[in-house]
């Protein structure tokens, strides 16, 4: 068990999504970043599917009831256990009793906390991702306990290389959406060639651009939509749908970002830079 | 059977969609199903999103774009004789009653018609399910009658309660948990089509038809009741594979 004492901003856990029953309306959701996300699992030897705590901005205050071992990687929000200070992207043996805190947020947003054979939280249409309404949970509360399993082997750590995950990359690889043939040339090269800004509302279900392109008159009839769909909405703006998404919508689809494209820009933050590279 | 011009596009390195021409009926939703079914008899590992117009098709891994086209395009050819589709209608209990009819008062001086007259025009047609999407086993509905059409609330709220039955524009729906949204909501319904207590969450599927019928206060609070006690059975009856 690992017990919460302080949450931080917004801590959830999560897998790699909730998949198959889109067609019911159910978002996806999972990790924000699963680069960051799979390397702190393989770090700890675990399945990439496992879940892991995501945990955005500022950290939670966690108390280990269990000896396991435990790994971060993604945001750098400075982790110390029990005071003393450790680093992202290496394992960590933890004791009965330690304490893990967090501190100063110096890179990224979203840092992963893996620990060995995953958090074993609730299990809702076969993914231990929070979602508001289908899980008992959709964010940590102070005084919760999370499942985990005990692990006091002795174990060779191999050292892994860093994750291949710079989060000051500004270019996000992008390809192109079903309704990319609707925008005038004016606006492609909008699209394409500006440098936009994160704006302030992004969260779990979207990441919306301050900038605004030309304004357009196009609808579509309601179809799917996928985590990293770029909505282009009739005022212009621009909005990426993210993890948490709803499963439809009847904005034009004009672009669609990969999953390292979505890993990369779920480490923005509001003002950060990026511009679209668009791969034929 | 007709067969439509379809238009296969790329939807990022994952998935596909399809679209069927931009029109809101049965043809095209029957066509859509049928080629769904024969799709996930055809091809393992996928999942399949159908609205309106479209087909989406979603792998978890990248996909080739243009073979998994020409695949399709075989399977979409060939006949439908193999894919048999189960459609059915099921049968919803609502309570228009004002309590929880919040806009059913001004609806109604609008609309110019007496409760009983809304009630009995909304519970009329069979409702055909065109989409499931925006919220877990939230349907959007095709079949409301044009005398009840009616634009949204022009601020939304910010909290409708789970199981309001509303009206916006054309459509009209259920809203299967408490959310925000600009419907006007006229009553409230007490079954949960989108359950994860289930076996199976949500037994509504997109080509399936609703029906709505009245039911009163205390018989809202028994099925209440009976809902939460997992006790209470939508009533269905099985359609043909043109939904009737």
């Amino acid at each position: 068990m690992i017990q919460v004492n302080k949450t931080g901003l917004y801590s959830t856990i999560q897998d790699l999504g909730r998949f198959h029953y889109r067609d019911k309306g159910v978002p996806v959701s999972g990790v924000m970043d699963a680069v960051s996300a799979k390397f702190a699992n393989k770090l700890l030897g675990n399945d990439e599917n496992d879940a892991v705590m995501e945990i955005t901005m500022t950290g939670p205050e966690l108390e280990f009831q269990v000896e396991t071992l435990i790994a971060l990687s993604g945001a750098m929000i400075s982790p110390t256990l029990n005071g003393k200070e450790i680093y992202n992207d290496e394992v960590h043996r933890v004791k009965r009793g330690d304490v893990l805190e967090f501190g100063k947020l110096t890179s990224g947003i979203r840092c992963y906390l893996a620990v060995k054979g995953g958090f074993m939280t609730e299990e809702v249409l076969g993914s231990r991702s929070w979602y508001v309404s289908l899980t008992e949970f959709s964010h940590l509360e102070v005084g919760k306990t999370l499942d985990i399993k005990e692990f006091k082997e002795i174990v060779d750590l191999e050292h892994l290389p860093g994750a291949d995950h710079n989060f000051k990359e500004k270019e996000i690889t992008v390809f192109k959406g079903p309704e990319f043939h609707l925008l005038t040339e004016d606006q492609r090269k909008q699209v394409l060639s500006g440098i936009f800004n994160v704006a302030k509302e992004n969260n779990r279900m979207a990441c919306q651009l301050k900038q605004q392109l030309f304004p357009h008159k196009y609808s579509i009839l309601t179809s799917a939509t996928l985590p990293g769909t770029v909505q282009f909405t009739p005022s212009g703006k621009l909005i990426i749908l993210m993890k948490d998404a709803q499963t439809t919508g009847g904005y034009p689809r004009i672009l669609q970002l990969s999953e390292e494209g979505i890993a990369l820009l779920a480490q923005k933050r509001t003002n950060d830079e990026i511009l679209f590279s668009l791969q034929e | 059977m007709n067969k439509f011009k379809l238009e296969y596009r790329a939807f990022g390195p994952r998935a596909l969609l399809i679209e069927w021409p931009r029109m809101v009926n049965e043809e095209v939703l029957n066509d859509i199903i049928k080629f769904k079914k024969m799709v996930e008899e055809a091809l393992e590992g996928y999942e399949l999103i159908p609205a309106y117009n479209s087909l989406t098709i979603i792998s978890a891994k990248e996909i080739n774009h243009e073979s998994l086209t020409s695949q399709l395009k075989d399977i979409y050819r060939s006949t439908y004789t193999s894919a048999k589709v189960q459609r059915k209608l099921w049968h919803i209990p609502v309570c228009y009653d004002e309590g929880f009819g919040i806009d059913l008062e001004a609806f109604s001086m609008e609309k110019k018609l007496p409760f009983e007259r809304i009630v009995e025009l909304h519970t009329e047609p069979l409702y055909t399910i065109y989409c499931i999407g925006f919220l877990p086993g939230f349907m959007y509905l095709g079949g409301l009658k044009k005398t009840l059409h009616h634009p949204r609330r022009s601020t939304p709220r910010l909290k409708i309660p789970q199981g309001s039955v509303g009206i916006g524009g054309e459509q009209t729906g259920v809203y299967p948990q408490e959310s925000p949204g600009g419907w006007n909501i006229i009553g409230n319904s007490p079954v949960k089509v989108f359950n994860t207590e289930h076996e199976n969450p949500c037994g509504v599927s997109v080509g399936d038809k609703i029906k709505f019928y009245p039911i009163d206060r205390d018989e809202h609070k028994l099925i209440t009741i009976q809902v939460d006690a997992n006790i209470f059975h939508l009533k269905t009856y099985e359609l043909d594979d043109t939904g009737k």
